[in-house]
């Protein structure tokens, strides 16, 4: 049985790396006592698989895992099963069963929305530079894939761009190719210092139709934690 | 970022400043999960003026730190107690240091960021000689004089524990205070002292000092004078104030009495020996000369095992880990270790496989029962440590196991599966002969033969360690190998070994070994050599990329001292050894005539299983070995060499000392 989980980093815990992250899970599912299938082979793993890595130093209102697990455990239980076993800043909001032959959170995700406070940065500059960019056909700035460096056209990339006072709402293409908010900032103006980063959706196309892997919507009716709840806990 | 993320809802005004200041340059420097703290079991309790609060600093990385269980087992003594608290803290890698100078943050509790000179105690883990420099950066970063007799009457205390404090005579301008021996009962003592000290409104510094050289145990340098001859020798050092004369080691007695850590810590980033550990006995009496840990440790208190089966099976159910390792300084030796093995490996979890680890595998004891048990889990390699590549070598360091001990083993290894074993062996031993070092790279030979009669390429790797004589041993009078004849060595083995197919060979830098001996048998004089080495940027000494032996030369030669007297000569039974004035329990005639027995190729049998040679570290301090099985685990020669039939009965009957020969 898969189930798909969303949760939270948020707090001290965003300096945790993505292999930390994976790591933490075990643990807390092992904690719990929630029985998670295990890979063959000479070495076996607990078969868990993680979305896009979230940046160490990022935080994020909408990380996702599958879990394969080993025994039946109610979904709406599952948040609740192994809270007490994750660390402060980590929260387990909600859960659905996905069935067998769902593109795994990799292929499915598409593009992330992030948040990214700009203390520095005045509003007026920020609506600016937002609509300069928008109007632009390409923005080329380079980055660092594995190792080497590499051009890209970062306004392919750049799917939207929302001031809010001192904070830029972007959202950023995952695939074909991906753009992370420090190399957004880089091309848009070298000069600004991002403060706090955080992912608060990520985004799948399901038939051309643009949804979440765990819609945030189904959160009330399932009394599951709130995302704003949840920051609050972290803080 | 906002200052008002902290933790645990304890909220001072400095926490929120350090974290606060903090908080924006950990994006920029690497692994900075390991200056956060969170981890599973990190609780203390509040601050408050009834408690005295203690910082155990780790003077290396936090993932060499973090895993220590001395420190972790004095955190929760520490923190159970209502009249103390303690916190934890590890060296900032120096990319953290350079903002953290830049930016004036001290040095910091990982648990609630609070600034090390809020202290009362800042005590030190000596794990290794070559943190020492560490030691005055973290002093430095805490905002606290680096010599004892700058520091005013307000300034933290300033103390260390663990083996490398058996000889803390290079330290001695920089600690307040040293702890000898097993830390369990002892801080409660310190932490009482410190209490009425604090309570009496800590007016005098030295008040407090001599209330701690009052413990047993603790052992306060700046109430000793180090007197010279004429001849640069050491004299005696001796107490200008009521100190005793002789500071003895602290023993517990028992160690089914503390089992801690009951919590231990479950970091959130990778660490080393990243498992439960779970400590199956302390002390050790095979006699391995070389051995510092086994000398200073004794007597063998194993831990009954039913407790030890309680401590894996809470401990995996607490902590998620899915292995444990059984440690002690020769894990294989434990009373019914099978069995223990068995019931740790029990599936109980439900939640997969569990591997169960030994650390510190003797090749004799062994047994292809043992390894059937743990290849149910996960496998990495095997290591074994023979030491010495011959049997008249290891006859001299009373490492008494017989080529066949260890090829059944690593035959046993191989037929089981594995397909890597690890060998470690120490070069520049007493008495050693270009036959014993080559020795090394023929029984890894042998071993990879042993591999293809099981029908495999498999490999051995063989590590090279350069010996460091170590005080409290028999081998403390030995003049070490030079850098250059160590380098010759290793040279010589490399070459040995590219003849040997299958056989790969690493070895540690012998100019390090050097600066370890330097500083392992030096005296007081040293103390302006490391601080020169530390001023002069030397941190970090047991990495390799930081380790910078021009410096210790620079500052040996600025001190007007001579490396070579210090490291390469050897010492005479009537000279005054830096550390006569401690004690580990053992008579020094019983380690001179272990010294003889040695040069003589003279082996000694464990003590634990046959009469006793009082050696001082039982009859001295009225205790004795606990051990629940009164013979030798069954198979093999043990790698005692001896004839173990008669060894039926559990000591102590005081007997004159004969030592036997063996393997004759």
């Amino acid at each position: 049985m898969k189930q798909r989980v969303r949760f939270t980093k948020l707090g001290k815990v965003r300096f945790l790396s993505h292999r930390d992250i994976a790591r933490v899970w075990e643990r807390a599912l092992r904690r719990a006592g929630v029985r998670v299938a295990y890979s063959e082979g000479f070495s076996p793993r607990p078969r868990l698989s993680f979305g896009l890595a979230l940046s160490t130093g990022y935080e994020s209102l909408g990380e996702y895992l599958d879990i394969d697990l080993a025994e039946e455990v109610d979904p709406d239980q599952l948040p609740a099963i192994v809270a007490p076993s994750l660390p402060t800043g980590i929260v387990a909001q909600v859960a659905i069963v996905i069935p067998p032959g769902t593109d795994s959170l990799q292929q499915a995700v598409t593009s992330s929305t992030w948040r990214i406070d700009l203390p520095a940065v005045a509003p007026g500059d920020l609506i600016a530079a937002a609509e300069r960019v928008l109007a632009l056909d390409t923005l080329p700035v380079t980055v660092e894939r594995k190792g080497a460096e590499a051009q890209l056209d970062a306004r392919l990339a750049i799917v939207g761009l929302t001031p809010l006072g001192s904070v830029l709402e972007a959202e950023l293409t995952t695939q074909p190719r991906s753009l992370r908010p420090a190399e957004l900032l880089r091309a848009v103006d070298p000069m600004w210092v991002a403060g706090r980063v955080l992912r608060t959706h990520q985004w799948t196309s399901v038939d051309g139709a643009r949804c979440e892997p765990i819609p945030f919507g189904d959160l009330g009716a399932r009394g599951a934690t709130s995302a704003p709840h949840a920051e609050a806990r972290a803080s | 970022m906002s200052g008002e993320r902290g933790v645990s809802g304890i909220l001072t005004r400095t926490m929120v400043d350090v974290w606060a200041r903090l908080e924006p340059h950990l994006a920029s420097v690497q692994k900075p999960a390991r200056y956060i703290g969170c981890e599973l079991g990190a609780e203390v309790p509040p601050p408050g003026p009834e408690r005295v609060g203690w910082l155990l600093v780790y003077p290396d990385t936090y993932e060499i730190g973090l895993p220590n269980q001395g420190l972790q087992i004095l955190y929760e003594i520490l923190n159970e107690r209502d009249d103390a608290l303690a916190e934890r803290s590890y060296a900032p890698w120096t990319d953290l240091e350079a903002v953290m100078r830049h930016e004036g943050i001290p040095l910091f509790s990982v648990d609630t960021h609070r600034s090390a000179d809020e202290f009362d105690l800042i005590a030190f883990n000596l794990s290794a000689e070559l943190v020492y420099t560490n030691v005055l950066n973290c002093m430095d970063l805490a905002r606290v004089p680096v010599r004892s007799a700058d520091r005013a009457a307000t300034a933290p205390l300033i103390g260390a524990g663990g083996h490398a404090t058996y000889n803390p005579e290079p330290l001695a301008d920089f600690l307040d205070f040293v702890v000898l021996g097993d830390g369990e009962e002892v801080v409660s003592e310190i932490n009482a002292a410190v209490a009425a000290w604090k309570a009496g409104g800590r007016r005098d510094r030295h008040d407090v000092l001599r209330a701690l050289a009052r413990i047993e145990g603790v052992y306060v340098p700046s109430l000793y004078e180090a007197r010279y001859l004429p001849d640069g020798r050491l004299e005696a050092t001796v107490p200008v104030d009521d100190a005793p004369p002789i500071v003895e080691k602290r023993t517990i007695a028992d160690l089914a009495d503390w089992p801690y850590p009951k919590q231990q810590l479950v970091p959130l980033t990778e660490v080393v020996h990243d498992r439960l550990n779970v400590e199956v006995f302390r002390g050790c009496t095979r006699g391995c000369r070389f051995c510092q840990a086994g000398m200073i440790t004794r007597p063998v208190r194993e831990r009954p095992a039913a407790q030890v089966a309680s401590m894996v099976q809470q401990g995996l159910r607490r902590t998620g880990y899915d292995e444990v390792a059984l440690t002690s300084l020769s894990t294989a030796d434990f009373s019914g270790i099978e069995d223990v093995v068995s019931s740790a490996m029990d599936d109980s979890m439900g939640c997969g496989n569990v591997s169960v680890s030994l650390p510190s595998l003797r090749v004799d004891a062994f047994t292809v029962g043992v390894a059937a048990q743990i290849q149910k889990a996960r496998r990495t390699g095997l290591t074994f440590a023979p030491e010495a590549g011959t049997w008249r070598m290891r006859q001299v360091i009373n490492k008494l196991i017989t080529e066949e001990d260890l090829y059944s083993a690593v035959d046993s290894a191989f037929s089981q599966g594995w397909r890597r074993v690890k060998l470690y062996f120490l070069t520049g031993l007493p008495t050693e002969t270009d036959e014993d070092t080559l020795g090394i790279i023929e029984l890894a030979r042998r071993c990879v033969e042993l591999a293809k009669a099981n029908g495999h390429n498999g490999t051995v790797t063989v590590s090279i360690g350069g010996f460091v004589p170590k005080a409290f041993t028999p081998f403390q009078w030995f003049g070490m190998n030079t850098e250059v004849e160590l380098r010759r060595k290793v040279n010589l083995l490399r070459d040995a070994a590219r003849h040997a197919r299958g056989v790969q060979i690493k070895w540690h830098d012998p100019r390090a070994s050097l600066v370890e001996g330097l500083v392992s048998r030096g005296d007081r004089r040293l103390g302006p050599v490391i601080e020169h080495v530390w001023r002069a940027g030397g941190t970090f000494q047991e990495w390799s990329e930081h380790f910078r032996l021009d410096l210790w030369e620079e500052a040996m030669a600025a001190a007007g001292l001579d490396m070579d007297w210090y490291c390469h000569r050897h010492r005479t039974e009537d000279e005054a050894l830096p550390w006569d004035h401690l004690s580990a329990g053992l008579h020094k005639d019983f380690l001179w005539q272990d010294w003889r027995d040695a040069l003589d190729e003279v082996g000694l049998e464990d003590c634990r299983w046959t009469p006793c040679y009082d050696c001082g570290a039982c009859t001295g301090y009225g205790i004795e070995h606990i051990v629940a099985s009164a013979v030798p685990p069954a198979g093999g020669s043990q790698g005692t060499g001896q004839d173990l039939r008669r060894g039926g009965e559990v000591p102590v009957t005081l007997l004159p000392r004969t030592p036997v020969g063996v393997g004759a």
